[in-house]
């Protein structure tokens, strides 16, 4: 063996480390994606593969658990099922093997629609807030801006609950219980503080000779702070809005206590979807794979600014 | 292109007064220096001038007209940072076109006169490249290209060559130099390099605590130190200092030095009996067996065409630079004499140079 070969380096892991750190990662993927692939499994069962004891790994695919998600079914006899016309579509055709019939859409569209909005919604706002009160509180002189930042921090520092009952009281005296905009606000204000501290660490590394040098070429301070400080914290406003949405996405306590009908968000609709006989699992299942829908394809839309962002600009140059 | 009038311009942060009535001219087409130690208030003053931080008091006059407090982009000056402030997110052409951009000159215009400042800079090559990937001194160069580019009224720059290695910078040196011979622009440029102002400038003026100590020609702040702290500030290794008592006679021609008698530059004004320094510049110290100040030799730095001879006396240590050819012995005794037309005195409270037939020699070239 040559000298070459055996010489090893201090820096880089050996072949050995490699493999064994390989494993491992590889080893938490799988740990961690079992939940998640178990859902989805679940919500290709029939009700009954569902609950089955041992549970079946292998199965045959079924859509009753979407068809059940975003219909609602009313029994009948079959001697009336007989009198009707051909199924319409799929999800008739398999209510009517278990003598149903489609009454209608469920409510799950809605709700999905709700959750949209309010957690885009309150996003766009809290990190437009947020970058906005940052760039203030990292160029300007302050008065009192410790205690200030301390007190936006410590909106956060209480469990949502604790603060939940008043503002339902509060909400429904100014008409906003139950209400997109009300659920808006709400995590607009629980979010501004968190956006507010990650972009501040972003626009503190942002050399101020950039505006400096965008306002003697003639632009004012606006025009400096959208031409050349919001360019450069693109990566900082990525990985804000994805915690942003993440939290407002999956936000449970609020919504079930502030909401009923018309704003009521996915979360706390997901867990109640009733089935004949009992929680209907494959429904409730499929409405969990496709709420992971939209967050995935946001992470993923901006997965190159985050891995830069996640590291809360240590490594930024 | 302007003058530049600054008058008692003041500047105070929360607890900090970093600049204490700062007056000055730059003449149009002039290049001034604002030199001294980290925290003397010379990148205050010059962002003063660029109406980056706004003045507590004074006044700051372009061409006559009353800036002080217009907005930065009211002025038209052009700003040279030490990081350069490249926009990183840009590349090389639409950098130096970000000025033409912001007063919404046309894109065939802009273009054209892109392209003819990138050709004075001689970073044609580079117009498409992002600025990411550029050298020290070609980032320099495309800082420069966007101070041009505008035909602003003035220059101002921040320790434009700081961030540079020294190969660089005695490059850029003489690139700046050049550059301003050939637009004539006034241009008001911060540095603590002595050799950088020495250099460049037509004018420098020496800043210490937030003072102006000086404003001269690179000359006769070397000559014709006007205070202890310029005279210890420029020059390496700085002017020797000999601390010691008497009073002085307007038209006096000697001080009384121990118990031996200095000729020095005859005296224009008269002073009691105090405590004064002699200024001698390490190159006008000779070695002389019968010299005023006797010592022994502690050692030598060779610096190939000569060479620092620090002797201990009773005054302190004091250097002498000396042709690199002779030969000193550590603990050797050796006799000291100074130069006498080119000794400075200074009032040691105060630190003022005392005016002598030296500074009138100054006023006539």
């Amino acid at each position: 063996m040559s000298i070459a070969n055996t010489a090893h380096s201090v820096v880089e892991p050996s072949p050995n480390t490699r493999r064994l750190a390989g494993s491992l990662v590889v080893l938490y993927a799988v740990v961690t994606m079992i939940p998640l692939v178990w859902i989805v499994l679940t919500s290709f069962k029939s009700p009954d593969d569902a609950i089955s004891y041992p549970p079946k790994i292998v199965f045959t695919p079924s859509l009753e658990g979407f068809c059940n998600l975003f219909t609602t079914r009313s029994r009948q006899t079959p001697e009336f099922i007989r009198t009707l016309g051909p199924p319409q579509g799929l999800c008739d055709d398999i209510a009517r093997s278990r003598n149903m019939v489609v009454a209608g859409p469920s409510n799950y569209v809605p709700r999905f629609v709700n959750s949209l909005i309010i957690a885009f919604g309150s996003t766009v706002l809290a990190v437009a807030l947020g970058t906005l009160s940052a760039y203030g509180f990292s160029r300007f002189r302050v008065p009192l801006k410790d205690d200030l930042l301390f007190f936006i921090l410590s909106t956060r520092m209480m469990p949502p609950i604790a603060v939940a009952i008043p503002i339902y009281l509060m909400y429904r005296t100014i008409g906003l219980s139950d209400t997109r905009l009300g659920m808006i606000l709400l995590y607009t204000s629980v979010n501004v503080s968190l956006a507010v501290w990650l972009l501040k660490g972003f626009i503190d590394e942002i050399p101020r000779e950039y505006e400096e040098a965008a306002m003697i070429d003639g632009y004012t301070r606006f025009q400096a702070f959208v031409k050349v400080v919001l360019p450069q914290a693109t990566t900082g406003i990525a990985a804000t809005a994805i915690f942003c949405l993440i939290f407002a996405w999956n936000e449970y306590a609020f919504a079930v206590l502030l909401t009923s009908g018309n704003a009521q968000t996915a979360p706390p609709f997901i867990p109640i979807i009733i089935g004949e006989g009992g929680q209907d699992w494959p429904a409730v299942a499929a409405a969990t794979t496709l709420f992971l829908v939209p967050i995935v394809v946001f992470t993923v839309l901006l997965r190159k600014h985050l891995l830069r962002g996640i590291t809360f600009g240590a490594v930024r140059k | 292109m302007a003058q530049i009038r600054v008058e008692a311009l003041d500047k105070s942060f929360a607890d900090f007064h970093a600049v204490k009535a700062a007056s000055f001219t730059v003449e149009d087409g002039q290049f001034l220096c604002l030199l001294g130690p980290s925290g003397c208030g010379k990148t205050t003053t010059l962002r003063m001038i660029a109406g980056l931080e706004l003045p507590t008091a004074g006044t700051i006059r372009l061409d006559g007209e009353d800036v002080t407090m217009n907005r930065a982009s009211a002025r038209d000056v052009a700003f040279v940072f030490q990081l350069f402030a490249l926009y990183p997110h840009m590349n090389v052409r639409r950098n130096i076109g970000f000025p033409l951009k912001c007063e919404g000159i046309g894109a065939a215009e802009a273009d054209r006169r892109v392209v003819e400042v990138a050709r004075i800079l001689r970073i044609s090559h580079l117009l498409d490249r992002p600025v990411s990937g550029l050298a020290g001194g070609d980032r320099q160069r495309v800082a420069l290209g966007r101070a041009i580019v505008r035909k602003p009224k003035c220059f101002l720059m921040d320790e434009p060559l700081g961030a540079l290695d020294t190969e660089m910078r005695e490059a850029m040196i003489h690139e700046l130099r050049a550059l301003h011979d050939r637009l004539g622009a006034t241009t008001v440029y911060v540095t603590h390099d002595q050799l950088e102002a020495m250099a460049m400038a037509d004018m420098i003026a020496v800043m210490n605590n937030g003072v102006v100590e000086q404003i001269a020609s690179p000359r006769d702040i070397y000559d014709r130190p006007a205070s202890l702290f310029v005279a210890d500030f420029i020059g390496s290794p700085p002017m020797n200092f000999l601390p010691f008592r008497g009073s002085l006679q307007a038209g006096a021609q000697a001080i009384r030095l121990g118990d031996r008698d200095v000729t020095v530059p005859a005296a224009r004004e008269a002073l009691p009996e105090g405590d004064l320094v002699l200024g001698v510049r390490p190159e006008h110290v000779r070695f002389s067996d019968l010299g005023v100040v006797r010592g022994e030799v502690y050692g030598s730095e060779y610096l190939g065409t000569t060479q620092i001879v620090t002797v201990t006396t009773r005054y302190g240590a004091l250097k002498a630079r000396s042709p690199a050819n002779v030969s000193f012995r550590t603990g050797e005794n050796v006799g000291l004499d100074f130069r006498p037309d080119t000794l400075s005195i200074f009032d040691k409270a105060s630190g003022r140079a005392i005016r002598t037939v030296l500074h009138e020699g100054g006023a006539h070239g």
